[in-house]
């Protein structure tokens, strides 16, 4: 039968089935699977959040919010630890460890204090973690404590093949736990050890579950993602300090906008002797350590 | 025939959607309402008062007044004190207690000049000597304020954290240390 002239000819039956698997394909991909968290409708993402809060909820028993709380327009996060004060004792660890739902079995925690000998100085070849005197400071000694950096130029996000750690628009360098393979690329390319693996189900026990997450965040984690610390995003983007800054006994632990040239870590930048950790390798990273002293 | 329809509309959507996440992507953030500017902390005026919480006074012991009023003479003498307060122990330069509490009304401290300064202003008075201290504090930098970091603040005493009368921080307990990565996972 002869086609009218202005119709186009059938499409083969090859033609048509490749399409048709294309077309599935494009629908699985976009609308089925996890996206990250900017790329999700708005809809979408409430929906995604409310199901998470239902599933937290049954899990735990209690309820459970999921934050998604944006930057804040002209707001750089950065952090200062006064080595000058620091006395090694390893609240802020544990402070970390219940504002964020770290596993406790097996253990993560995004806080590691190292310490130091006061003749060698800042030597990480010569730090140790594991120091358990009866009291701290320890004579001779001086603690560097150690997490997430939140470079500028962070090599982690730069590795990672799925696109699920990036930097906020506020210098947080956040993971989507969604997106995470957990193919451990971002660990090997972090100089400071600041990212962890949960290699087993976190357990968390259930009346220490801090209820109030963030979706970038706090929110308890799967096995086999990486996670890190934050800045405690669920605290500061509402503009609370961070629970390492609340509890450390002696202030060594300063946080603010660097952006604002009123801020305790301008004052810091401008007025005191500052280092970051592992200059040389250009991560320019914004939690700096300085001498209060 | 029916077949182009079916494969005009698989282009459709998959382009369609492609689009969509090229757009979504770019955008960063989605739409959502935002969230005041960060409230610009004013400059710190140098003898601007400071909102703190109360003094930290040992129990019963203010208004010290209740002891010290007008039935007990002053004893200007600078001296161990072997009746009262023999609990504390002053471990902070040479000083002794008239150096800093007002003899004439103990509920007050006085600076050097003489002025009078009251318990939730003594940041003043340790701020005479402790020059480079007080000016830290008063940035936020030294000690600890609590609040929020882009909107009211609250300090904490100088007396909060030290002992005025042995300022010197004592060692305490550390937490434990973490485990080591080799027993981490459980057998």
């Amino acid at each position: 039968m002869k086609q009218p002239p202005d119709e186009q000819p059938n499409l083969t039956r090859r033609q048509f089935a490749s399409m048709a698997a294309a077309a599935a394909a494009g629908f699985v991909l976009t609308a089925c699977g996890p996206k990250r968290l900017y790329e999700m409708p708005t809809d979408r993402l409430k929906a995604r959040i409310r199901e998470m809060e239902r599933k937290y909820a049954e899990e735990f028993g209690t309820a459970v919010t999921v934050a998604d709380t944006p930057p804040i327009p002209g707001v750089e996060f950065a952090y200062a630890l006064d080595i000058s004060r620091c006395i090694g004792c390893r609240r802020c660890v544990y402070a970390c460890v219940a504002e964020n739902n770290q596993s406790r079995n097996p253990q993560i925690q995004w806080i590691r204090v190292l310490s130091m000998d006061k003749d060698k100085g800042v030597d990480f070849s010569d730090a140790d973690p594991y120091y358990q005197p009866e009291q701290v400071p320890q004579e001779g000694h001086f603690y560097v404590p150690v997490q997430c950096q939140q470079c500028r130029n962070a090599p982690c996000t730069k590795v990672c093949p799925t696109g699920a750690t990036w930097t906020e628009k506020d210098g947080i360098v956040v993971i989507d736990y969604d997106w995470c393979i957990g193919c451990r690329y971002c660990m090997a390319a972090c100089p400071y050890g600041a990212r962890h693996f949960n290699w087993a189900q976190p357990s968390i026990p259930k009346d220490e579950l801090n209820p109030k997450t963030h979706y970038l965040g706090n929110r308890p984690r799967p096995k086999g993602v990486v996670e890190k610390c934050t800045f405690c995003i669920q605290r500061t983007r509402n503009g609370r300090y961070p629970a390492c800054v609340e509890v450390c006994p002696v202030g060594a632990r300063k946080f603010g906008n660097l952006l604002d040239p009123a801020s305790e870590i301008r004052y810091v930048i401008e007025n005191k002797r500052v280092l970051v950790l592992k200059e040389e390798l250009n991560t320019m990273p914004k939690f700096f350590y300085f001498y209060g002293t | 025939m029916r077949s182009v329809v079916w494969g005009a509309c698989a282009l459709a959507v998959v382009v369609g959607t492609f689009v969509a996440r090229i757009g979504a992507g770019d955008a960063g953030v989605p739409v959502r309402a935002a969230e005041p500017q960060a409230a610009q902390a004013p400059p710190i005026q140098e003898m601007e008062r400071v909102e703190v919480p109360p003094p930290p006074f040992s129990e019963g012991i203010y208004p010290c007044t209740a002891c010290h009023n007008k039935d007990m003479p002053v004893n200007r003498t600078r001296r161990e004190l072997t009746e009262m307060h023999t609990d504390i122990v002053l471990k902070h330069g040479h000083q002794w207690c008239l150096d800093c509490h007002d003899p004439d009304d103990r509920d007050f401290l006085h600076l050097a000049d003489g002025e009078r300064v009251g318990f939730d202003e003594s940041y003043r008075l340790c701020g005479q000597c402790h020059g480079e201290k007080y000016r830290d504090w008063r940035a936020g930098v030294h000690g600890r304020r609590s609040g929020s970091w882009n909107g009211h603040k609250t300090y904490l005493l100088c007396a909060h954290c030290h002992n005025p009368h042995q300022p010197h921080f004592k060692p305490i307990e550390p937490k434990p240390a973490p485990i080591p990565p080799s027993r981490t996972v459980p057998r």
